[in-house]
């Protein structure tokens, strides 16, 4: 290992329920969702209706915008509903399964004699495409702009995330084909963690891999960015979620599209954390029995406990989310004097809680704010959990200034909310960090595009 | 607690829109967060949060000055006997139940009149209350002399309240120290009542604790001995705090407790207090070499400079608040830094007034953005740098 990049500021929040690296076996769900919001950016068209039939792979709806792009099927099955929601937005399109799965073929590639081109063509007609985000704004890539480069982390440093090694484990040749057909998008890059040690991702070839060394969020992207070869202001690199780049394997070797991924069901409403096999969009209801909801006393996040997003039981496994995690929605009501109680089995970075003495233990976190809303009064919180070389604080003010200028110079292309996470959860004025991030990237793409 | 959970139900409607009780809902809010914590989950954004809330962080703060006050209590007591010359047969809990008589008022008129703006703005604005005036409302009468009358007190507290931080938008915004605010108002406005010889130390005996002391009685701090031209020797009572100052300023002793509370708890900057007293050491020190035998104040040594009037307090508990100071990290080391010069240097070369350090401070807070300003350039043309350095 010689380019270990470092990282000093962060934080590995220690949240009960982390996953074991056992197998758990879930039922295969009765409906499967794809959601346009899980491809932030893209104005959705649907191309199917209820009743239609559709293969895995074949289309359900495509970017307005670039009607190439299309968004698939995970799954083989009849179109059940569209759902709108406000002002007819498109919320899912939903297809009950068959029971023999059948798979739209797109052709065993040799990825050696493809270029960018056909790479990219292949991509967007099979719905891989909108698996990949975009820098700047942190939206689904415009086909027409060629990345400068591609960068993918090969692990994942959120609370409770996923070990990618044990994803990994008997695809590696699947993920090199990956590798190989982004190598010939754009020059790739893959962050590895000093503590992987898969050969598949330290001999990973046809990409330049960089080590990182820290805590959350040395796994993020968008902080590997930063380090590597940051984002200037008129650059697009292109992001993908290591285990996405398994689906983009999968493709080049079988000539089909396969959304299977093993994902970790975690948190302590979780009966038996472990790894279970699913199909991207999978209803939560398939789950139900690995949980212990309690009624409504627990919260389900498709995705991790900093990022991810609410569901019901009748929503649907998010297209990006590697985990799904089940917390307690508040366990504690009413508790008494939060201001000056010591308060033992709380979590903080703050030494007016006694966290810092207990080192390893791990805390049962609620879903409460624990607080609420100020102006910022502290500095310095965000600064320490967020290792890129940006002004946090500067540039969410900039940001809620709207000035479009400042935000430029504070360095918002290199940006994405989730980069932001950690800020939000030590924030003592509980400044809602993400939401603000995210309406400065929607403000500066209005202003740009 | 569950029963005062299930009254605070009960009443709660009262105060909602359109209840009787509309007009005082933001008192009501305020009770109960005080109360318990509340019970709102994230909706949007990370699910989880950290425990730490402006309400402990405040109450840290409050907390770190009770310290100083309790001794400033003791020592008001201390300084009215050891001028009767009745020191010796008065008794420990006689002298601190004086000054806690002595300062208890202001301590409530600071609080009742900050925290009544607070709650009729929060109302007002349709907003919680801020928290941020539970630390200026002990902090204020922490700064002033003993015999200060109580109603320029109420004066004090209700400008600086409204035009140092309710005009900005309210605990976060302000650019000024709101309690340093009411004391500039004070000392500008009412002279007599905060500096000369006659304010520092309690002459009345109230509810026949304490001594009455005699018409013109004068007693000055340290400070203002240098001023005149004879600088008292450094002794232990300057560390102590058995000298006359304002209420909390005098022990060191006290406000280093409250330091390390401070500093272990991360809610002071070390960055920024480490800087005050490295400023104010260079410079004292810098002034003692410079040998201006004139000038007592000048001459005084450097160490003692650091230990007498309100340096340390301003240090550790003005300077270092985080809404008004330098946010960028190496703009507190800056910012400190020139708090502490700036303090020594009006204390030496003004021959109006012996104490620099509340000036210093309000100075340095019109500077602190343009402190952080510097900083955020540096960053912003490092990225244009690179922009460049790739065409």
């Amino acid at each position: 290992m010689t380019n270990v990049i470092k990282l000093r500021k962060g934080l590995d929040i220690k949240v009960k329920g982390a996953p074991t690296t056992d197998k758990v076996a879930v039922k295969s769900a009765a409906l499967y969702a794809l959601m346009p919001d899980d491809f932030y950016g893209v104005t959705p068209k649907v191309v199917v209706k209820p009743e239609d039939h559709v293969e895995a792979g074949g289309a359900l709806f495509i970017d307005k915008n670039h009607p190439e792009v299309k968004f698939v099927s995970p799954v083989s099955g009849t179109v059940k509903s569209v759902t709108r929601g406000a002002r007819r937005k498109v919320m899912n399109v939903t297809v009950l399964p068959d029971t023999e799965q059948v798979a739209r073929d797109f052709g065993v590639q040799n990825i050696a004699s493809m270029d960018a081109k056909s790479v990219q063509a292949l991509l967007m007609e099979s719905g891989l495409f909108g698996y990949f985000r975009q820098r700047p704004y942190d939206v689904v890539p415009d086909p027409s702009i060629k990345p400068r480069a591609i960068f993918v982390s090969a692990f994942d440093s959120a609370p409770l995330a996923p070990d990618f090694e044990i994803v990994l484990k008997g695809q590696e040749t699947v993920f090199q084909a990956g590798l190989d057909a982004l190598a010939k998008i754009a020059q790739t890059y893959l962050g590895v963690s000093v503590r992987q040690s898969s050969a598949a991702l330290t001999a990973a070839k046809n990409v330049e891999i960089n080590y990182f060394d820290g805590a959350h969020p040395a796994g993020l992207v968008g902080v590997q960015i930063n380090q590597v070869a940051p984002v200037n202001k008129g650059e697009v690199v292109w992001t993908i979620g290591a285990e996405e780049v398994l689906f983009i394997g999968r493709l080049m070797t079988t000539g089909k599209v396969d959304f299977t991924r093993l994902i970790a069901l975690t948190g302590e409403g979780t009966k038996q954390t472990g790894y279970a096999e699913v199909v991207v969009g999978a209803q939560i209801e398939s789950f139900a029995s690995n949980m212990e909801l309690a009624g409504d006393a627990m919260r389900i996040i498709s995705g991790n406990v900093l990022t991810g997003d609410q569901v019901q039981r009748d929503g649907f496994l998010g297209a990006h989310s590697t985990q799904l995690a089940v917390i307690p929605e508040n366990a504690d009501p009413d508790e008494p004097f939060g201001w000056i109680m010591p308060r033992f089995n709380q979590f903080s970075v703050n030494r007016s809680y006694f966290s810092w003495l207990f080192g390893k233990k791990e805390y049962s976190f609620d879903a409460r704010i624990k607080g609420s809303e100020r102006h910022m009064i502290m500095s310095g919180e965000y600064d320490a959990v967020f290792p890129m070389d940006i002004l946090p604080e500067f540039l969410l003010k900039a940001i809620i200034a709207g000035n479009i200028d400042e935000m430029e110079a504070l360095g918002i292309y290199e940006v994405a909310p989730e980069d932001f996470a950690l800020c939000e959860f030590v924030c003592s004025s509980k400044v809602e960090v993400q939401r603000i991030v995210r309406e400065g990237l929607d403000m500066l793409r209005d202003e740009m595009c | 607690m569950k029963a005062l959970r299930n009254y605070f139900n009960k009443i709660k409607p009262n105060f909602e829109e359109g209840g009787k009780l509309h007009a005082f809902r933001s008192v009501f809010d305020g009770f109960e967060t005080f109360l318990f914590v509340p019970n709102d989950t994230a909706k949007k954004g990370s699910h989880i949060h950290d425990a730490m809330d402006s309400k402990r962080m405040m109450s840290i703060v409050v907390l770190a000055l009770v310290p100083a006050l309790l001794f400033g209590m003791y020592n008001i007591g201390y300084q009215n006997a050891a001028a009767a010359g009745k020191l010796a047969e008065t008794s420990f809990w006689s002298l601190f139940i004086y000054g806690f008589i002595a300062v208890l008022p202001k301590l409530i008129v600071s609080y009742v009149v900050g925290l009544g703006i607070e709650f009729v703005v929060a109302q007002w604005k349709n907003e919680e209350i801020h928290e941020g005036f539970l630390v200026s409302g002990i902090l204020i009468p922490m700064i002033i002399p003993v015999e200060c009358p109580l109603w320029i007190l109420a004066v004090a507290t209700a400008f600086a309240v409204i035009f140092a931080k309710e005009i900005f938008g309210g605990t976060g915004m302000n650019i000024f120290n709101v309690a340093l605010v009411t004391r500039a108002f004070l000392f500008f406005s009412y002279p007599t009542a905060m500096s000369g010889d006659k304010v520092w130390v309690a002459t009345k005996s109230i509810f026949g604790l304490g001594y009455d002391l005699p018409d013109g009685y004068s007693g000055a701090t340290s400070l203002g001995h240098a001023l005149a031209g004879h600088a008292d020797a450094f002794d232990m009572n300057m560390v102590w705090g058995l000298i006359p100052g304002s209420i909390g300023e005098t022990s060191v002793i006290a406000i280093v407790i409250g330091a390390i509370l401070l500093l272990v708890t991360g809610i002071a900057s070390w960055k920024t207090m480490l800087s005050v007293f490295v400023g104010g050491a260079v410079m004292a020190f810098g002034f003692n070499v410079m040998g201006l035998t004139d000038n007592a104040m000048a001459m005084m040594p450097w160490y003692q400079h650091l230990v007498v009037g309100g340096f340390c307090f301003g240090a550790v508990f003005m300077a270092t608040d985080p809404v008004t100071s330098a946010r960028t990290e190496t703009g507190k080391y800056i910012f400190g830094f020139l708090i502490g010069v700036m303090a020594i240097v009006i204390r030496v070369l003004n021959p109006g007034y012996p104490e620099g350090m509340m000036l210093a401070i309000l100075l340095m807070n019109i500077f602190a953005p343009l402190m952080d300003y510097y900083v955020v350039q540096a960053n912003i043309s490092k990225r244009l740098k690179r922009v460049k350095s790739n065409v």
